[in-house]
């Protein structure tokens, strides 16, 4: 495994423009080519990258412990593990990211890398910069299950979830997010349940104007001809509304499926990070008491680990606030973003069915 | 064929008697007629149909075209049409029953009459040698209209002898109904009766008599107990709008608008009861069609047709029917999808309304909210498409796989004649035989008797061969007559499809504009 220095330095790439132009699978696996322009100027970074390598960056982010406050980050989420030939179970955890061609899952990783490579605190490790430039695969260890971000995991911690809290910003940071977290999943599952849909509206238009060329005839009976004209009229007429659906089926999925699906994850990693306070402050709790019922021989060492609680505690709410008010910002402007987008491409996607449909519609009127 | 409610129906089949020509006897054109007594029972030549003449085929105007449809409902579908103001708007039928004119189309010959089966009233051999010789002009080309209309369905008693009741109403300036409008109740079973007296005269063989929609035990029932969930609505308006498409399909049938019981049931206030429509229920009826298939399967002698256009007709009318009842699962299936579309969209404003309500930032919150409303109004747009989809594509086909069906019953109709007439033949054949026997024998009575009895039977083979070609004709006729209804049916259904689709789009498009703003305004 590569040595890891944490330093003061941040990437060599911007973070804003960073692409996934491809997605190549080979067999079971996805490689994707990832794209960063070199600050310098002088041209780019051309990686390969699989979801392992994904995994190790994030094993990294979260072990930086010598920044302080570190737990107070929000940190950006990465997308579930994608699979080729994707179970059912693995299709429902995927949910907008496994539709199409990989092309939403390459999209949210660049949501992810770009959110990394700008965040102030994440984008100085080490980690980020390799990641992003080393033509190497950064190490491939299979790296432990860092505990870090597992909110599931042991019972006993479920149980601090509902800590009061001593600060009211903090608690109601933590009631709006959980009503928020409930809604906002819920409007994913059901927009991804009518993307489905119009998919396979799609389909059964495709299988319809298939079946209509069958009814063609050839032969010269006028009549027969008559018919068969009008069934391949109706053949191209029903391939018009097949792609209309698969339009604004993909519209769907490239602008509002894709922003709720972030902010979904989003408030997950928020959910995540209120609750490492949370357990931070339980522990801090835990230590005050200590302290105070130490007998004198164990005293002085309370004292110190109750201060070092503390101390971890306000370097953590310090940043906590900090990340909670720019994710506040970012959110609502993405979300901005994805519905201005949506609006715009299902716009003109109606525009040009419409103008496809009056064409078929002349084409029938003026028929013999 | 007749169109359903808010379509316009083609100009009548008196524009496109020119076509049917083809059925006339043409005696120039054809030799196989002049064969047929010479010929022992089997195999005989039979098809005394006449070649396909050439056609200079040229639409005649349309009287009734699709412009003056368009406008009148953009909801075009069966689901709004019971607008008493607009009964008649698309429902127009144009009617000829004198002479036809062949109104634009330079072919062919015309019979005198209508259809030839209605003019068999008047005479047993219609098909003659006037045809040829007569090509109308436009201009003695009398029309007549006649538009019919099914509305207000109306729940009459309680319980499990509750029934509806449909208001057929009729606008007509033909003479032969007694004033210019008139409507009438009629339940479901009177216009089973209605069929089924049309299907046993004998004046009508070979027609191809419109079915009626199918009986429904379950949605009945459903409907007995209440009338307002909408499952229910759905049903009773499915049954309006067929009901509908099945008179109008009636009643431009040139010879069908002739029949006295047509008649009786635009204008009587009362109808008996009809009875014994069992046989109508949805099975009852393909049960009867493949009766009929069967008893044609078991003739011995088989029937050899000089003239491959019967054959080759019921091919392709064979061939169809299945091409359609394919489309007919495919557009099952997208309505299905897309009425599960409806209720995702609602679900998903349903969870947008409340992503807006615990959304703290105020624009965000308003924009949420506005989303859940214009996913409110798709789900809308969805609904009527999915109707749109149904009640003009799967009601079509569906009823085109019931006409298909009629269709091969002429067919068969055919064929049972012709075996009428073989075996009057064959009888014949052993009264001469038993003649001569007895010429041989010298029994003085009873040759008398079997000197009558051939004299009846030859009579009989007369009038067997003359209905055999005179149903044979008919089938021909009417066979052609319903392809270009068809080819006209489909196209008007698919414009008014098309039309609704365009409106719904054009409604999107505003819902859309209107949103783009409230989304920009964030932020």
């Amino acid at each position: 495994m590569e040595e890891v220095q944490e330093g003061a330095s941040a990437p060599s790439v911007h973070g804003h423009n960073i692409k996934v132009t491809e997605v190549v699978i080979d067999g079971d696996t996805l490689t994707f080519l990832i794209v960063s322009q070199k600050l310098s100027g002088t041209g780019e970074y051309h990686v390969y990258r699989i979801y392992e390598d994904l995994e190790w960056l994030q094993h990294h982010l979260f072990s930086q412990e010598d920044v302080p406050g570190i737990q107070g980050v929000i940190f950006p989420p990465i997308p579930a593990k994608p699979q080729v030939n994707a179970s059912a179970k693995v299709m429902k955890q995927l949910g907008f990211l496994g539709l199409g061609e990989w092309q939403p899952y390459c999209k949210a990783l660049e949501s992810f890398l770009r959110q990394v490579a700008s965040h102030s605190v994440l984008k100085k490790s080490k980690a980020v910069e390799i990641f992003l430039t080393s033509a190497d695969p950064p190490g491939r260890q299979r790296v432990r299950k860092n505990i870090f971000n597992r909110l599931s995991q042991a019972v006993g911690e479920m149980r601090k979830e509902g800590h009061k809290d001593v600060d009211e910003f903090f608690q109601a940071a933590r009631d709006q997010n959980l009503i928020i977290t409930g809604c906002t999943k819920s409007a994913t599952e059901r927009f991804l349940d009518v993307v489905l849909t119009e998919q396979k509206i799609a389909v059964a238009c495709g299988h319809f104007s298939a079946a209509l060329h069958l009814c063609v005839e050839a032969g010269e009976d006028p009549d027969k001809q008559a018919f068969s004209s009008i069934c391949v009229k109706l053949s191209e007429v029903f391939e018009s509304i097949k792609k209309n659906m698969m339009s604004t089926a993909e519209n769907n999925v490239s602008t509002l499926g894709l922003g709720l699906d972030l902010e979904s994850r989003y408030q997950e990693a928020e959910k995540e990070m209120l609750f490492r306070r949370t357990c931070k402050l339980a522990e801090l709790e835990t230590a005050r008491r200590n302290a105070e019922k130490a007998k004198p021989v164990k005293k002085a060492a309370m004292e110190e680990v109750k201060k070092a609680a503390e101390t971890e505690f306000n370097h953590i709410c310090g940043v906590a606030k900090q990340e909670i008010a720019r994710y506040e910002a970012a959110r609502v402007q993405m979300l901005q973003q994805a519905l201005v987008q949506w609006c715009e491409k299902q716009l003109l996607t109606a525009r040009e069915s419409a103008d496809q449909f009056d064409q078929c519609l002349q084409g029938f009127r003026g028929m013999a | 064929m007749a169109a359903s409610s808010d379509r316009s129906p083609p100009p009548l089949p008196a524009a496109e008697e020119p076509e049917a020509g083809a059925s006339d006897m043409a005696d120039g054109d054809s030799d196989e007629g002049e064969d047929i007594f010479v010929s022992k029972s089997n195999p005989v030549a039979v098809s005394r149909g006449v070649s396909q003449p050439d056609r200079v085929s040229e639409e005649p105007p349309d009287l009734f075209s699709e412009e003056q449809a368009s406008d009148t409902n953009t909801q075009a579908n069966g689901v709004h049409s019971d607008d008493d103001n607009d009964l008649f708007a698309d429902a127009q039928v144009e009617l000829s029953t004198d002479k036809s004119g062949s109104s634009g189309r330079k072919e062919l010959p015309t019979s005198s009459g209508p259809c030839p089966a209605s003019s068999a009233a008047q005479s047993p051999a219609p098909m003659q040698t006037t045809s040829l010789e007569q090509l109308e002009d436009e201009e003695e080309k009398d029309s007549f209209d006649l538009d019919v209309a099914v509305t207000n369905p109306e729940k009459v008693g309680d319980g499990m002898n509750a029934y509806v009741a449909y208001k057929v109403s009729t606008r007509t300036s033909l003479a032969m109904f007694s004033s210019k409008t008139f409507s009438v109740r009629r339940r479901f079973s009177d216009f089973l009766g209605l069929y089924e007296k049309l299907s046993v005269k004998q004046s009508h063989h070979g027609c191809i008599i419109p079915p009626p929609p199918e009986k429904n035990v379950v949605g009945m029932t459903k409907m007995k107990v209440g009338m307002d969930d909408p499952s229910s609505v759905e049903f009773v308006e499915r049954r309006r709008a067929a009901l509908e498409r099945y008179l109008q399909r009636i009643v431009c049938h040139p010879s069908l608008i002739q029949d006295p019981d047509v008649r009786a049931f635009l204008e009587r206030e009362d109808l008996p009861r009809a009875v014994n429509t069992q046989a109508l229920s949805g099975a009852g009826f393909l049960k009867m069609i493949s009766k009929a298939s069967d008893a044609v399967n078991k003739m011995t002698i088989k029937m050899n047709e000089s003239d491959t256009w019967f054959e080759d007709k019921f091919q392709e009318v064979e061939n169809e029917e299945q091409q359609l009842r394919k489309l007919h699962a495919v557009v099952d299936s997208l309505v299905n999808h897309r009425k599960e579309l409806c209720g995702n969209t609602a679900v998903f404003a349903k969870s947008m309304a409340m992503l807006g309500n615990s959304e703290d930032n105020t624009a965000l919150s308003r924009a949420l909210s506005q989303l859940a409303e214009v996913e409110d109004k798709m789900e809308q747009l969805h609904q009527e498409q999915a109707a749109s989809d149904f009640f003009i594509f799967a009601e079509l086909l569906a009823d085109y796989i019931r006409l298909l069906g009629t269709v091969r019953a002429c067919f068969d109709q055919r064929m049972r004649a012709w075996q009428r007439w073989q075996e009057a033949q064959s009888t014949l054949q052993k009264k001469r035989e038993s003649e001569a026997k007895l010429l041989w024998a010298n029994k003085p009575d009873k040759l008398q008797q079997a000197k009558e009895e051939i004299t009846e039977w030859e009579s009989r083979v007369t009038q067997f061969e003359r209905d055999f070609d005179r149903i044979g004709m008919t089938v021909r006729k009417e066979v052609l007559r319903f392809e270009k209804e068809k080819a006209k049916d489909f196209k008007s259904q698919i414009v008014r499809y098309l039309e609704a689709m365009l409106h719904s789009q054009h409604r999107l498009i505003k819902f859309w504009e209107a949103f783009l703003p409230e989304a920009k305004a964030i932020a």
